[in-house]
């Protein structure tokens, strides 16, 4: 069934919508991921304008994310004084990321830009996790006993100690806002949620639990992409409504098996598939940019370069 | 002398007099498109004859030129090269009017139908309606950009040039039909019919094919150009009710399961 998208102005399949946004909530609510990486690409793949896809995936996420986290409070897995944190450097952190983003397009290049950044920031987490949890599950079998995970480093020392009850951490807040600004600010260029950097930046750098990490990420994303969905709707008129229902109509219910399905793993097994995943999207775009591109000419819109 | 110049004149005249008395009657099977949420795509019929006063002409024959071009709006075309190992566009040209949707049909081979001079001087064939002229006075092989324009456009099918896709009987009446994609944007959509001889236009006429969307779809572009943060809002109403409704409907499976 074909059905016109108003804004995006293009005829897609509306089942093709649906599947999409089911296959991206079931990883949204397996790994507390937005998943916008993965569909974001898909989206310019069918044919949908870049920015509109952009505009309306942030849309879309806040759906999942929604459906998702609210199966993580049932469970209580998610620590709110901890995502409040990292909400405010997110919020300052996006707001600082669409003023880089303008600069960069009135420099051109800025697909580019985006493209790196994807094949970069991509390519480190998903072969750090990938090492990690390899080398945990290779422990986790040696010996079955309990694996040491707290660490004494740097991050210990820092002033402004706040205590998060839901992680069992004891920490200094100045970590999760730098964390939080720095992910506001990829995300508002890359335009998807971020929380492929998050998760990991909270387990590896804020050494907060993994069970906790998903639910805390999601709450957090909620808020982050409600926040570029109005910047986008109110500047770029870009988020196409009839688009963002069939995807997060997908999405909703997507969400609510990942998380089933998320429960279910064990948290190494959890980050051994998104650190695959990771690779496998990086590994794409970066074939994209070294390889001859079989059209060398590309149309946009005037004016935006 | 002077009446045999004026007789000269005349039979000059003549078949310049006869040719311009042939005139486009035209009709379209409809005259706006309407594009409603399962809109996928429009043929058009154009059909028409020629109206004249006096005999057929002789020598060559009448042929016939339907186009539909949709509104002209400046694009930015960039080109790739290779840079310190990636792909990269370095390249860009603004070409200053592209039809978003352009069909040409004919009723012979386009060269036989119209001549290049012709072809230059309305605008007719896909090349010839892409309006490259700014562009040639920046970059020296502007026609490159414009080039890609056309291939680019003819590959998602919104440009296309039809020969022999007119019939033309007895030379006096003449159909086809034009393919709207299911991709077209919205605006007035100029339709020609050219009526030419051995190459020559003789006539012509154009009339508008009015393109606007519809109900819902209407409804929720106009609200997001005038009502933006509204629209916004709204985008994310819809997004946390469905979030929670997907939420709140598995929680009462689960709990009956």
């Amino acid at each position: 069934m074909q059905i016109y998208l108003p804004i995006a102005e293009v005829s897609v399949n509306a089942f093709l919508l649906l599947g999409l946004g089911g296959l991206v909530g079931v990883l949204s609510g397996m790994f507390g991921v937005g998943g916008g990486f993965l569909m974001t690409p898909l989206l310019f793949f069918i044919g949908i304008p870049p920015a509109v896809a952009v505009a309306t995936e942030a849309n879309q996420i806040v759906a999942s994310s929604f459906s998702g986290v609210l199966a993580h409070f049932k469970r209580r897995t998610v620590d709110l004084r901890m995502g409040t944190v990292l909400l405010v450097g997110g919020l300052t952190g996006a707001a600082l990321g669409v003023v880089i983003f303008n600069y960069l397009k009135s420099l051109g290049q800025v697909d580019l830009l985006v493209k790196l950044c994807y094949v970069v920031f991509l390519g480190i987490i998903g072969s750090l996790m990938f090492v990690e949890s390899l080398n945990a599950i290779r422990k986790s079998r040696k010996n079955t006993g309990p694996i040491k995970r707290k660490k004494h480093n740097w991050i210990h020392g820092l002033p402004f100690k706040m205590r998060f009850r839901v992680s069992g951490l004891y920490i200094s807040v100045i970590p999760p806002v730098i964390v939080g600004v720095f992910v506001g600010i990829l995300s508002a260029i890359m335009g998807v949620g971020g929380g492929f950097i998050m998760v990991p930046a909270m387990i590896y750098l804020l050494g907060m639990p993994t069970k906790v990490v998903v639910g805390t990420s999601l709450f957090q994303i909620i808020f982050v992409t409600a926040f570029t969905t109005l910047l986008h709707a109110t500047t770029n008129y870009t988020v196409d409504m009839a688009l963002a229902v069939l995807l997060l109509v997908g999405g909703v219910i997507g969400a609510q098996f990942g998380a089933v399905i998320g429960a279910k793993l064990k948290a190494e097994q959890l980050r051994i598939l998104l650190a695959l995943m990771v690779i496998a999207v990086c590994l794409k775009l970066a074939l994209d940019l070294l390889f001859m591109p079989s059209e060398l000419y590309s149309l946009g819109a005037a004016g935006g370069h | 002398m002077l009446r045999n110049f004026l007789a000269a004149a005349v039979c000059l005249m003549l078949p310049l007099a006869a040719a311009a008395k042939e005139e486009v009657v035209l009709g379209l099977s409809q005259n706006r498109v309407a594009i409603t949420a399962n809109f996928d795509g429009s043929e058009i019929l154009v059909f028409g004859a020629v109206k004249r006063e006096d005999a057929i002409p002789e020598g060559d024959p009448l042929e016939v030129v339907v186009t539909v071009s949709g509104p002209l709006g400046p694009i930015t075309v960039r080109r790739k090269e290779k840079r310190f190992g990636i792909w990269v566009n370095t390249d860009s040209v603004t070409i200053d009017g592209a039809p978003s949707f352009y069909a040409v049909a004919t009723s012979a081979p386009l060269r036989k139908t119209i001549s290049l001079e012709e072809d230059i001087l309305n605008r007719v064939s896909i090349d010839n309606a892409i309006n490259s002229i700014g562009a040639r006075f920046d970059k020296a092989d502007a026609q490159e950009f414009a080039k890609a324009v056309a291939r680019i456009r003819t590959d998602n099918g919104l440009y296309s040039l039809q020969e022999e896709a007119v019939k033309v009987s007895e030379q006096t009446l003449f159909r086809t039909s034009i393919a709207m994609p299911a991709n077209l944007t919205e605006g007035d959509y100029e339709t020609r019919v050219l009526l030419t001889r051995g190459g020559k236009v003789i006539s012509s006429f154009s009339t508008t094919i009015d393109v606007r969307k519809v109900g819902l779809e209407r409804w929720l572009f106009n609200l997001s150009r005038q009502q933006p943060l509204i629209y916004g809002l709204l985008s994310l109403a819809i997004a946390i009710i469905s979030g929670w409704a997907a939420s709140a409907f598995f929680r009462f499976v689960r709990q009956r399961g």
